[in-house]
């Protein structure tokens, strides 16, 4: 599912750089309506093969190994959705997300939402719709919360513009780190 | 998914002379050609198919001789390169050995087999000869120009000297030039072949004679490195050829020196040895990027209407994914459009010519919307 929030934060006309676009889906549809341009990054095959068919510039690429292929600057917005959880070089992909693009949209599993505070509490890891997976076959590697990325973003020298929380695809304003299923950040170079 | 069925191919004639990258001309050539599928009325549905080293024309569907063409598994109805819906143009270039004009030929000029005397031909030379041919056809613009490996060079080039005599560019197994190593395996190859008594300085057929035994050894060597190392342990091993150990220098005895003899004595039988000298050359000089002090983002910068696919596979050490990475960092550095794909395919180099399903599917992908592009 394709949040609201998150396509309307991208401007209208601009060049976009979607790591681990996934099947290509955002960023078809900006391309259709918001006239944007631009490339994802994918390493899995089925999901290179979905883009394809969609007409999305998509490159096969490992994000482990950097963005060393694309130069300052070279786009208005760099998104990194529901991926950074899944990458082992956290820090340095922020730095690249902020060298690359000028603006920098950002999102992730929030492990301080409520739900899944109950269910540590009550001894077990969650299992929930933003964290579907069982603790021993999770491709996320890196659980944080929405308050530790504000941190982290400090560390990165990166200066958030705007945070936001979503859950069921909605914006939430307060108390998103208790609140959101998903923490979502945009962010420039600080 | 079908066949193109028997297919007769073609010749063209061109009387004006093809100048060369190295200042000499061809002075008049005839090329060889095959067509696949219906060209549209407005002419905007054709794919050129451009060749390596060891292939023509006969690109898809059987010849007269019962052959199957080289890519006869991507191209023909309802396979990845539809011909239902695209006409597919593949030709044979001048300097080869596969019916267009070449070193065993007359030269027009002496009345005498080219030979060594045929003029060095460059990708970007091909390229003019094969935009000559296309125009001849009718087509203003083609849908798209594809080639693996070297013929992976000469889309590039297309793009590069006619942006805008074609809409999309597809390029697999290909590098953005050849490295060291690439050209020390050619240069070996190239010895071979020169220094067998039978090649004559190049004239063999004046002599009756063919440098069948430097064909050979340049043929193992190329061999070599199409495949992986993988591939070829999966393949041979260290299979023996017979039960027992023989002690001999000489005889063969594991099953890669047979395979290895083998291909060599096969391509020894009609492939010409002054082409093989030619081919690897065109190999060599393919250097976009020389022309702009190395800058191989400037080399694209004309192609800026262009789009993109390249692929590569991961265990082609011979034409390695970080070499097309480089020719997508040019591109994206351009703006450019490009897509690329990075197959996790066991089989070396060699994996452009077959059908793993992960590059079908992406090819397959690309030419429909092509095809839907081009009002197909």
């Amino acid at each position: 599912m394709i949040a609201e929030s998150i396509v309307a934060v991208v401007p209208q006309g601009s060049r976009v750089l979607d790591l681990g676009c996934g099947d290509g889906a955002l960023l078809a549809r900006l391309q259709a309506e918001r006239g944007c341009q631009g490339y994802g990054i994918e390493l899995d095959d089925a999901k290179v093969l979905a883009c394809m068919r969609r007409g999305v510039d998509v490159l096969q690429l490992n994000l482990e190994e950097g963005l060393a292929i694309f130069a300052d600057d070279s786009f208005d917005v760099v998104l990194q959705l529901d991926t950074l959880q899944n990458l082992r070089n956290t820090t340095a992909m922020l730095r690249e997300t902020a060298r690359v693009g000028r603006l920098g949209v950002v999102s992730f599993p929030n492990f301080a939402h409520w739900p899944n505070r109950l269910s540590v509490l009550r001894g077990r890891m969650p299992v929930t719709r933003a964290l579907p997976y069982q603790w021993h076959d999770t491709p996320n590697i890196r659980v944080g919360t929405f308050a530790d990325f504000e941190v982290l973003a400090g560390q990165c020298g990166l200066r958030v513009l705007d945070a936001f929380g979503l859950r069921d695809g909605q914006r939430v304003g307060r108390w998103p780190n208790l609140r959101a299923a998903t923490a979502v950040f945009t962010f420039e170079r600080g | 998914m079908g066949s193109v069925g028997l297919v007769i191919p073609q010749q063209m004639f061109f009387a004006e002379p093809l100048p060369l990258r190295s200042g000499a001309a061809l002075a008049d050539y005839t090329l060889v050609y095959e067509t696949y599928g219906r060209l549209n009325a407005d002419a905007s549905n054709a794919v050129l198919v451009c060749h390596a080293l060891n292939a023509g024309a006969h690109v898809a569907g059987e010849a007269a001789d019962g052959s199957l063409g080289w890519w006869d598994n991507l191209i023909g109805p309802g396979k990845p390169l539809d011909t239902d819906r695209l006409f597919v143009v593949g030709v044979n270039n001048p300097g080869s050995c596969f019916g267009s004009t070449g070193p065993m030929h007359v030269n027009p000029a002496t009345g005498r087999v080219y030979g060594a005397d045929f003029p060095v031909v460059t990708v970007e030379d091909w390229v003019d000869a094969q935009a000559r041919l296309v125009q001849r056809l009718g087509i203003r613009q083609l849908a798209a120009v594809i080639g693996g490996s070297l013929g992976g060079m000469q889309a590039l080039a297309w793009t590069r000297r006619y942006p805008e005599r074609l809409r999309d560019c597809i390029a697999v197994a290909t590098a953005p030039n050849l490295s060291a190593q690439n050209i020390a395996f050619n240069e070996v190859a190239r010895r071979a072949i020169v220094t067998d008594p039978d090649f004559h300085g190049g004239h063999f057929l004046a002599h009756g004679a063919i440098p069948r035994r430097g064909l050979r050894v340049a043929r193992m060597i190329g061999h070599i490195t199409y495949l992986s190392d993988d591939s070829m342990e999966n393949k041979f091993g260290r299979a023996l050829r017979h039960a027992e150990l023989a002690f001999s220098t000489q005889a063969i005895e594991f099953q890669i020196e047979s395979y290895l003899r083998h291909q060599g004595d096969k391509f020894s039988e009609y492939f010409d040895a002054n082409t093989y000298l030619l081919i690897t050359r065109a190999l060599d000089y393919f250097d976009p990027a020389r022309e702009h002090d190395g800058n191989l983002a400037a080399a694209f910068a004309m192609a800026r209407d262009n789009r993109f696919l390249l692929v590569s596979f991961t265990t082609d050490w011979r034409f390695s994914p970080a070499r097309a990475r480089e020719i997508v960092k040019a591109l994206l550095d351009n703006r450019i459009r490009v897509a690329y794909a990075e197959i996790a395919a066991p089989h070396g180099h060699d994996a452009f010519l077959l059908d793993d399903p992960r590059y079908h599917g992406v090819l397959r992908a690309a030419f429909e919307r092509i095809a839907k592009e081009s009002g197909q």
